[in-house]
């Protein structure tokens, strides 16, 4: 009970618990369970765009393009189904190696001419709208077979959504990959100090380009999904999914700066952003006034971020030397 | 020449929670003097600094500054009352000039604009003062460190600085700087500026200082005048315990030739030949900019070379990055600790880990049990003193996370290990630690290339030296012909 009170998560825990008690007060729709599991559908897909999302931040980069990249593999990935008629899984497969290659270009870019990710990845951003538009036009795909909308839409034992049951795989593969396996590990150490890292032998461009090429990788199921979910493909479908992951990993405690945070966070911000949307929602709060709150809750949990890190290390450095002398 | 007492500690006290930085601490600063203060690293040297800047304020005790008392200090207060700090990281701004950097936050004006003009006039002053030539129109970022510093200095004694504190005032220098910012030191003296030097370097405390005060544990311990000890007695008092032999011997001697470097060339050196011999240390002396580290860094891998080659093991080595040369067996400790050696955020357990990982993972997947038995190994080996292997590397000291960058290469079972600047910034009970580290490495067969700008290390510890100078080869000394001028000498170019 002590580790638990005392990992990075239970702050971030407690924050969304005291949000969820608070629209529960707020409003007795609030409180059912089909509304909990309208808001995982909701998050899904944020949910596991923001896993691929905090890899890309730990190493210290950042991905502004996921938003455009949600959109243009919704696009592709329709187009496939419906236009071109394909099989809806050789579709899916194909938006998932799209998703995949854009996210490599990012980081083969990036590693390779060091250009700051954020323009790097804003550029992409605006590519992406502008080819996604190309292809639709600006008008709504939409039909899509049943089997596929199903993985959206369908639940297990008319309850449990199926789209939930993949960001739980998602989650746990994530985990996985940051906790048990070398690229984790040099993950945190090249968001940490990438030129220690270079030194002790880590294949820096190589690990760089992993993570972008991961973020694309889950960022293209998470767009299956919502496709699934809703339907229709726009190209205006992932607009601002970027801002809601930065704000899912950053609340989470993934640092901005890299080398610091775990999916679990990301995924406990992804709750508290899912909760906070709906909750308003259901308060009937103005849509401007949401995009408001928003922003000032990236803004406020930068701010706690650093301020604590600042505090910690204080006290955590005095306890260490008092110990070694 | 040295007068009435300057500044005086009494019985200053500072605890943070569960700590005592300052214990029942007292000393006594006479006008004039260059008081040298000693202490292991974590003894309380820089609380105490900045108890006296007015950083931080004690706990406990007042301070006494020509007769006046104070409870505590602020940063502002002590300025006015004459006390300047030169730190270790400067605090200059690279791009503005030496003039600007000297006035800045007083800058002279003349109505709203800048006037430059006086600014770099009583710059030229002072630099006289000094005894340097410096143009104090050139960018702070265009001067070498060592006159950064002094511009670091001029901007102290512009305000009138009565009190001097210096903090390991060369760890940054070059041998030829640090000569220049001795005689910085002694022409200060002779105006009368009283100076606190705080140094880990034996030699330059005799050379300078007065008196030295030993501090030990945050506790006053004593203070000597400096021609009436000697070092074997400072460091006795500083460790509290007897240390047998400043550079302790080894038994076997070199065997085979491992290395063999011939007209290397690439990253601003030149023609660099040598051998490197299983079981030697191999020294690598002078001035800094000689091209010392960017030879290690072409050994290493981690910087391309132009022509000449490295034979390893009787074969060509041929690598273009670094994992190339850690796979074959070459290991490097780099100078820039924080920077290059250690991840100060990640544990002690990633960061020994770091290069062996997929050594002690099975198909990627770490084996979190090799992976504590590993470091734990070499925690006991190297006596990293940390509560956990869990602890962030940057909660440790110097000495400590030097052992961390030694632990992680060990790990790796090299053959061959450089070591860049091993001891700077560490106290005196982690050198030796260190050196009895290197003689045993030595001894177990492994070919260790160390280069070092402490002399008394580079002398005391190598069997052969390589001299340096420009980029390029000035000569391989044998243990028997080494000597300060000799090594001074080549480095310079002059022989």
């Amino acid at each position: 009970m002590k580790k638990l009170v005392k990992s990075k998560e239970f702050g971030v825990l407690m924050v969304l618990v005291a949000l969820i008690i608070f629209f529960g007060i707020a409003s007795p729709q609030f409180m059912k369970a089909q509304n909990f599991f309208n808001i995982s559908k909701q998050i899904a897909t944020v949910g596991i765009c923001s896993v691929g999302f905090c890899f890309v931040l730990i190493t210290g980069g950042i991905d502004l393009s996921v938003g455009y990249q949600i959109s243009l593999d919704i696009v592709v990935t329709a187009v496939m189904m419906n236009t071109l008629g394909l099989n809806w899984a050789v579709a899916c497969l194909i938006g998932m190696l799209l998703g995949t290659g854009i996210g490599l270009v990012n980081g083969l870019i990036i590693v390779e001419t060091h250009v700051a990710p954020l323009i790097v990845t804003l550029s992409m951003m605006t590519i992406l709208k502008g080819i996604s538009y190309l292809i639709t036009n600006g008008l709504a795909i939409f039909k899509f077979p049943d089997a596929f909308v199903k993985l959206g839409q369908g639940t297990i034992a008319g309850i449990v959504p199926i789209s939930l049951l993949f960001l739980v795989a998602i989650i746990i593969i994530g985990i996985f990959i940051l906790n048990k396996t070398v690229y984790g590990r040099y993950f945190y150490a090249i968001g940490n100090n990438v030129d220690a890292a270079k030194l002790s032998g880590v294949n820096v461009k190589k690990i760089q380009l992993m993570a972008y090429g991961l973020c694309g990788f889950f960022t293209s199921i998470g767009a299956i999904l919502m496709l699934a979910r809703l339907n229709s493909a726009q190209s205006s479908t992932g607009d601002g999914y970027e801002f809601n992951c930065l704000t899912a990993c950053v609340v989470g405690g993934v640092s901005s700066n890299g080398g610091k945070g775990t999916v679990l966070g990301a995924i406990i911000g992804c709750l508290i952003v899912g909760v906070l949307e709906n909750g308003l929602a259901i308060m009937n709060i103005n849509e401007y006034i949401q995009e408001v709150i928003k922003g000032l809750v990236l803004l406020v949990a930068v701010i706690y971020d650093t301020m604590s890190l600042l505090k910690n290390e204080k006290v955590k450095k005095i306890k260490a030397i008092n110990v070694e002398n | 020449m040295i007068g009435d007492t300057i500044l005086k500690l009494n019985h200053i006290s500072k605890l943070y929670p569960g700590v005592t930085a300052l214990d029942d601490l007292s000393l006594e600063f006479r006008e004039g003097e260059v008081h040298a203060i000693v202490g292991e690293n974590g003894a309380g040297k820089s609380t105490m600094i900045k108890t006296i800047s007015g950083a931080i304020e004690p706990t406990q005790g007042t301070i006494e500054i020509e007769g006046e008392t104070f409870t505590k200090l602020t940063p502002h207060l002590s300025r006015q009352k004459g006390i300047a700090v030169i730190y270790q990281e400067f605090t200059l701004v690279p791009v503005l000039s030496a003039a600007e950097n000297i006035f800045m936050g007083e800058f002279i004006m003349n109505g709203m604009v800048l006037n430059r003009k006086e600014m770099e006039r009583r710059s030229a002053e002072l630099f006289e003062r000094l005894n340097v030539k410096i143009d104090p129109t050139a960018k702070v970022a265009d001067l070498t460190t060592g006159f950064q510093q002094i511009v670091e200095i001029a901007k102290a004694i512009s305000k009138d600085a009565k009190l001097l504190i210096m903090d390991e005032p060369s760890a940054p220098l070059t041998i030829s700087e640090v000569e220049a910012m001795y005689q910085i030191v002694d022409r200060l003296k002779e105006d009368g500026v009283t100076i606190i030097y705080i140094s880990h370097r034996m030699d330059e405390i005799f050379r300078l200082s007065d008196r030295v005060s030993v501090i030990r544990d945050g506790k006053y311990i004593t203070t000597v005048n400096t021609d009436e000890t000697n070092k074997q007695e400072l460091i006795k008092l500083m460790v509290g315990r007897e240390l047998s032999e400043t550079y302790p011997r080894r038994k076997n001697p070199a065997t085979e030739t491992i290395m063999s470097v011939s007209k290397l060339t690439g990253n601003g050196v030149k023609d660099i030949s040598f051998d490197l011999q299983k079981g030697e240390i191999l020294g690598m002396g002078g001035l800094v900019g000689a091209g010392r580290t960017e030879l290690a860094q072409l050994i290493f891998g981690s910087e391309k070379i132009v022509s000449g080659e490295i034979i390893y093991k009787g074969q060509p080595l041929n690598m273009k990055q670094c994992p190339q040369a850690i796979k074959a067996g070459i290991s490097m400790i780099p100078e820039d600790r924080k920077r290059h050696g250690v991840i100060l955020d990640m544990t002690i357990k990633d960061n020994v880990t770091m290069p062996s990982l997929q050594r002690i993972s099975r198909h990627r997947i770490i084996n979190r049990n090799r992976e504590k038995s590993v470091t734990e190994e070499y925690q006991r080996s190297l006596q990293i003193k940390t509560p956990s292997i869990e602890q962030k590397v940057k909660n440790l000291s110097g000495g400590n996370q030097q052992k961390v960058v030694l632990a992680k290469w060990l790990a790796m079972d090299p053959d061959v290990i450089i070591f860049d600047e091993p001891t700077r910034g560490i106290d005196v009970g982690a050198k030796q630690e260190i050196y009895q580290i290197m003689n045993d490495l030595a001894d177990q067969g492994k070919a260790i290339i160390m280069i070092s700008s402490d002399m008394e290390e580079l002398l005391g510890m190598s069997d052969r030296i390589v001299v340096l100078c420009k980029g390029r080869m000035a000569g391989v000394l044998n243990r028997e012909e080494c000597t300060q001028e000799r090594i001074l000498t080549k480095a310079a170019g002059e022989e």
